[in-house]
Parts: structure tokens; sequence; C-alpha cells
């Protein structure tokens, strides 16, 4: 059983407070999901969390099973467990998925062992199957050019391979048709299971009919002002985010 | 021939401080102690040129070559009014123009000194290659220290052998090309080279001969202030086919070496050669080369060319479009890291009508390093059904490095077609951070950027110098982060 605290954080983009003190726990096995509008810090908690250097972290504390990440190298965050799916994943042009992989996996392994090449496809192929992704797919060169369905299924399928313990998805639903959305969701909810924390992000209720969330919680102006089961993603979609906004003002 | 009309005056990068200070580079130190036998001391003179041509027991037509080259090489200028001003920091006094082993050619793996082995080892060349190296003719300093390719390929009636060697033995064959395809006078490096050569490999293919296996030499530059001077020449008969590989790995010294190879090639009617060159010269290596081929009738020169690592790099593979039908390629990888200047490209001459040529250059900038790409294609006016291809690809990883490009295109007459593309792309920090939210240090994530944006070219190389083209990468791109 894992778990990953963040607490009270503060994350600024140069001089501009983004994230003003969000705390929430995940543990191995659970499915929280963000809503929240645009704007509101929710990209911003998850790149930060994830060690980008454009992001500083004021204050406020992430431990990962009890030991702080935020000293760590976004790639030490990494192989420590964490994944994040992003909303816009980078083009590698020349790099072929399988080769991407393939070093992300080699990666993880002690100084001096050698991933095993027939292995680690045949694991590829496993997980490819599963996910029902064409096995031609992994020779294309990673997101060189690719839908906004495509670069999904390949964000999916990299986890997957790199079987993470904790995933933030960052707008995993932005850009998707109804039918690369269920491919996506249906992908998260095989991997779904006591070894897996999920932090989905999202702006609309639409990505919850196919995963369904055991938290929902609301985050406004860098912070999470409302929390609930999957009852509220529902609620929020019926009254709109001026209810939250009302709510607030009336407290 | 100038390579470009453009004038370049801008003045070399400032990065000499110490661009590399805090970065342990140790892990690119090949140096070990090489008892040489025969030395010809500092410094260049009608001396050193004699006492050259009388260690190799040179015919007196040599040694005339060779002084008439002396003359040439003190009369020219500096080509800095289109160069680099840096090549006005070669001492030419404190450089030493010949060295040699005093040995014979080795033939089997058993008979290689064990100090070779040792470099290769230290080169993290594998098991399997290494084999496969012991029938590689390698130049070790000055002289090829063992060949066993040669017993193979002579049965072919391939001649395989070094400069000295090809010039003594088979004159009747090398002299009528010898410093035909690139005259001595070319420019002040070919006259240099054609002054104090030696090393290099003389390769004759008969007619129809198909070399089944690539003719492989190692290059190494292995003594402080040694210049090395190789002299390669290629004769393809006609319908023949071979493919020459050099590959270079330097070790790192803290004074200025001088490299500067000759390579001609001649390919005549219907024949093929493909030249292939990975080079990784220590950051303190001037390497100043001219290569050129002659292409008759229907024939076929490919140039793919690597180069890694030299503090200056001027290098522009070229192709004459002799004959008919003639194909011209140059395909060229260019790395400059913190410090280095490479100065890369290529030349298309074409003479005849229905000549095509096609040039792919992609450079990339790490740090305070520079690239610079230089073209020439000519195609005259009075020729017909010509066609060029010329795409330059630039990567920049961070805003300090730089890039340029000089392209001379001059194609006359409406018979003929060329088609130009260039572009500048950038390694930025999206890019990397995603990489590394994957696991990937940021120095594997650079290493497999560079490798992503040259994998197309480096799919062309055999399969043991595209596993050491990004060998060499990652160790480049390991120290450039920080």
């Amino acid at each position: 059983m894992s778990s990953i605290e963040i607490k009270n954080l503060h994350v600024a983009i140069g001089e501009k407070e983004i994230v003003k003190g969000f705390s929430l726990v995940i543990r191995s096995g659970e499915v929280h999901a963000i809503m929240g509008p645009n704007g509101t810090g929710k990209s911003t908690l998850a790149k930060a969390i994830a060690g980008h250097p454009d992001y500083t972290i004021t204050s406020g504390e992430v431990l990962l099973d009890g030991r702080s990440i935020l000293a760590m190298e976004a790639d030490e965050r990494a192989r420590a467990g964490l994944f994040l799916a992003f909303q816009y994943p980078s083009e590698i042009p020349g790099v072929s998925i399988a080769n991407f992989i393939r070093a992300a996996v080699q990666a993880r392994l002690a100084e001096g062992e050698e991933l095993e090449a027939t292995a680690y496809y045949k694991r590829l192929y496993q997980k490819m199957d599963l996910l029902k992704i064409d096995r031609k797919f992994t020779s294309r060169s990673v997101n060189d050019g690719f839908s906004g369905g495509e670069k999904k299924r390949c964000e999916i399928l990299q986890m997957a391979m790199l079987e993470p313990k904790f995933a933030f998805m960052d707008e995993t639903d932005s850009g998707l048709d109804i039918d690369a959305l269920r491919i996506v969701a249906d992908g998260v909810n095989t991997m779904r299971g006591p070894n897996l924390g999920v932090l989905l992000i999202t702006h609309y209720q639409r990505l919850l009919d196919y995963i369904v969330p055991d938290h929902v919680h609301v985050m406004w102006d860098g912070r999470i002002v409302k929390s609930g089961d999957k009852s509220l993603a529902l609620e929020l979609e019926a009254k709109g985010y001026d209810w939250v906004k009302k709510e607030l003002a009336a407290v | 021939m100038k390579p470009s009309t453009d004038t370049d005056t801008l003045a070399p990068p400032a990065a000499e401080a110490n661009p590399v200070e805090g970065i342990d580079q140790s892990s690119g130190n090949f140096s070990y102690k090489v008892d040489y036998a025969f030395d010809a001391g500092t410094g260049l003179s009608e001396d050193t040129v004699r006492y050259i041509s009388s260690v190799k027991k040179e015919a007196p037509w040599i040694l005339e070559f060779r002084l008439n080259a002396l003359k040439k090489f003190l009369s020219m200028p500096m080509p800095t009014h289109w160069a680099t001003k840096d090549l006005e920091n070669i001492d030419f006094n404190k450089i030493r123009y010949y060295l040699s082993q005093g040995q014979k050619p080795k033939r089997t793996w058993d008979e290689v000194p064990d100090d070779i082995k040792k470099t290769f080892e230290r080169l993290g060349i594998p098991e399997q290659e290494r084999k496969f190296l012991a029938g590689v003719e390698a130049q070790f300093d000055s002289e090829a220290a063992y060949s066993n390719i040669k017993d193979l390929v002579s049965k072919q009636g391939v001649i395989f052998v070094n400069s000295t060697e090809g010039l003594r033995e088979h004159p009747e064959i090398f002299k009528k090309f010898f410093g035909k395809v690139i005259p001595t006078g070319d420019n002040k490096f070919s006259a240099l080279n054609s002054a104090v050569f030696s090393g290099g490999s003389f390769i004759y293919v008969p007619p129809g001969v198909k070399v089944a296996q690539p003719l492989q030499a190692y290059f190494r530059i292995n003594a402080e202030n040694f210049g090395q001077f190789e002299r390669t020449l290629i004769i393809a008969d006609e319908g023949a086919e071979v493919v020459y590989m050099e590959g270079c790995t330097a070790p790192k010294f803290s004074t200025s070496t001088l490299h500067s190879a000759v390579v001609e090639l001649v390919a005549l009617k219907g024949a093929k050669i493909q030249y292939i060159t990975v080079q990784n010269w220590a950051n303190n290596v001037f390497n100043l080369v001219t290569k050129r081929g002659v292409a008759h009738e229907e024939a076929e020169i490919k140039w793919i060319d690597c180069n890694i690592g030299s503090r200056l790099t001027m290098k522009y593979p070229g192709v004459v479009l002799k004959g008919r039908k003639a194909r011209g390629e140059v395909i060229s990888i260019a790395l400059a890291n913190d410090g280095q200047h490479q100065d890369t490209g290529a030349k298309m001459i074409h003479a005849a009508d229905e000549t095509t040529s096609n040039v792919i250059a992609k450079s990339i900038s790490v740090g305070q390093g520079r690239s610079t790409y230089r073209g020439i294609v000519h195609i005259p006016k009075h020729l017909k059904g010509c066609k060029n291809n010329t795409e330059c690809d630039a990567l920049l990883i961070n805003t300090n490095s730089r890039t340029d490009t000089y392209p001379a295109i001059t194609v006359r007459g409406d018979r003929n077609a060329t088609q130009h593309e260039a572009s500048v792309s950038k390694v930025n920090e999206e890019m990397i951070f995603y990489m590394q939210q994957r696991g990937l240090t940021e120095g594997q994530a650079m290493s497999l950027a560079v490798n992503g944006f040259i994998n197309d070219l480096a799919r062309q190389f055999p399969m043991e110098y595209s596993v050491e083209l990004k060998r060499l990468i990652d160790l480049e791109m390991e120290g450039s982060v920080g």
C-alpha cells in the first residue's frame, strides 16, 4: 500500500502564485477526480508535483510513502513511481515509441543491468493487445504527427508499461471524440487496481461516465473547495461551476 | 574553388575560457604510452620533407611532388577571408610531421600489440566487434598497425595497401590518379598534406569486382603535438563496387593537434564507391580535410560523413560528376559541443548531362558549439537533365548555440532542376521534461532527442558504426548537461 500526501502546497510560475494551499491524500487503489474551470491551477498542480523546472513550489510538502520528493529531479520522481499523462505530450521526431518506452524501462533497471529485448517486446505486445493498440503503432515516432486520440493512447501505453504507483492524468479527455475517449478510459480501467492510485484532472464530467472515481474534488483558485463522491460530479454538471462560486461567496 | 562566396568575418565563439569546467571528461581519454621508432621532430622545413621521404624510401618523383607541395603550402595564405580566424592559432612550428612505430603491418588478432588492444577495450567495443576489428586495416599513428582483410580481398585482385606501399609497389596504377582529383594547390591544407603525407589507404578494385565486405581503417591521433596527414586514394575500375569505412577516436591532449587528410576517389564507368567516416576528435584538434571524388559515366560516389568533436573541423566532401548519368551524394552529420566549431558541407560539381546529386546535412549545436553548413552546387548552362537536391537541418540545444548556412547553388540553363530545403529546430525544455517524466535523466533525454534527429541518416551507416555513433552521442550529451 502506497500513498502520496500533498500538504498545503503553494506553487508559483515566476512571481505569480497559482496553487494556493492544496491538500490531498491519495492511496493505492483509489481514483480521485479534480474538477474545476480553466485557470484554477489543476495542470499547474500536476506539473509541479512531477517536477517541471518552470514551476516553483514556494511552500508545502509532497510525500511519497512518507518521504518528501521535492528535492528530487523530475526523472527521479518518475522512477520513484510518479507518472504524468500529459495534456499536450511532446513530439520526439525520429524516436520510435518502442525505443522510447524501452529507454524508459531501461532507466528503471539497476546500473549495469541490461533490458532483455525479447522479454521487453513480449511484454510490450501483451500490453498493446490488452489496450487494443495496433502493433504497427510502436514503430512510429513518439507523438510525431499524431491525432489527439493517438497521443492519448500513446500516453496510456507508456503508463501501462511503466506501471507507476500514482498516475496524474491531465485533461486526458481533451481533444478526444467519443470512441477515442472510450478506448482511453478502457485502458485506465484495465490498469485500475490495488497497486495504482489515480488523479484524474478534468474540466468535464463526461470522462467520469467512463472512469468512475471514488472521490471528486472541486478546485477553485488554487485549492480544493469541495469534496464528495461521484455524485458531486453530476451535481456540478447539472448546476455549473457558478453554483460552487455562489456557495463559496455565501461562506 | 571556394566553398562559398559568403564572407564570414565573425570572431571565433566566445567559449574559449574553459567551457567544460567542472565536467569530468576523463571517460574520453584514450591515450596510452607508445614507443615511436621514427620521429621527424617538430617544425616544418625542406629537411622535414626530405627526412619523411627518405624514411619511406620513396622514388625521386614523390620527393619532387612533396617539395613542390611544401612551396605551395608556404606561399598560400590562410583562407581566413571566408573561414574562421581560429585557423591563425595553428602553430605549424610546434607540430610533429612524421612518426612511425617502425612496425610491419600485422596480420592476425594475436599479433596485434597489447597496447592497441587495450585502446580498443577502452573504447568499449564489444567482444564480437573486436573480432570483427581483427580483420580491419587500422592506421596506428603514421603506419598501418595491422591488416588481414587484405589477404581476403587480394584473391579478387583488389589492392589494399598503405600510401607508401601503394606508390612504391604499384606506381603504374596509382601514379596516374594520385594528386589529380585534388591538385596539390587546391587549398592550403591539401598542399600541406601533399608535402608531409604518410599512412592512409590506397585501394584499387579491378573491373567488375564487387567487394563483399566494407574495407575498414581506424585512424587515431596518439601523440601530443602530432599532426596526422594520411593520404587515401581509391580507384574503382569499370563496374567495380567498394565500401570504405574510416573511424577516428582521438585521445585528449592539452595542446593543439592538427589533422589534415586528403582523400581522393575515382569511380570509373559504372563503378560505385561509398566512403563512410565516423570521427570523434579531441577538443583541441584542428581537423582540416579535403575529400573529393570523380564519378565517370553512370558511376556513383557517396560520402557518408559524421563529425563529432574537434576544435575546428573544415570538411566539404565533393563529387565531380564528370560522366553522363553520374550520381553524387553527401550524407553528413555534424555535432558541435562547447568550444567546437563544425564547418562542414558538400560540393557537387556537375560536368555532364543527366547527372544527379543529393546532399543531406544535419547539424547539432550544443551549448556554445557552433555549426556552419557550406555547400556548393554547380550546374553550368550548357548541360541538360541535371538534378540536385539539398537539405540542411540544424538542431539547436540551448540558446547559446549557433548555426549558419551558406548554400551556394548555381544552376544555369532551363533544362536543369534543383531543390533546396533548410530547417532549424530546437530541443525545447518541454520535450526534455516530457522525457524526464518517463524516468530518463536530462543527459539521456538530450541524447535520445539528438539520436532521433539524425535517425534517418544514422540508419544508412553500417550496424557497428551506428552503434558507435549512438555511443559517441551519448558521451557528448552526458557532458553537456549540468
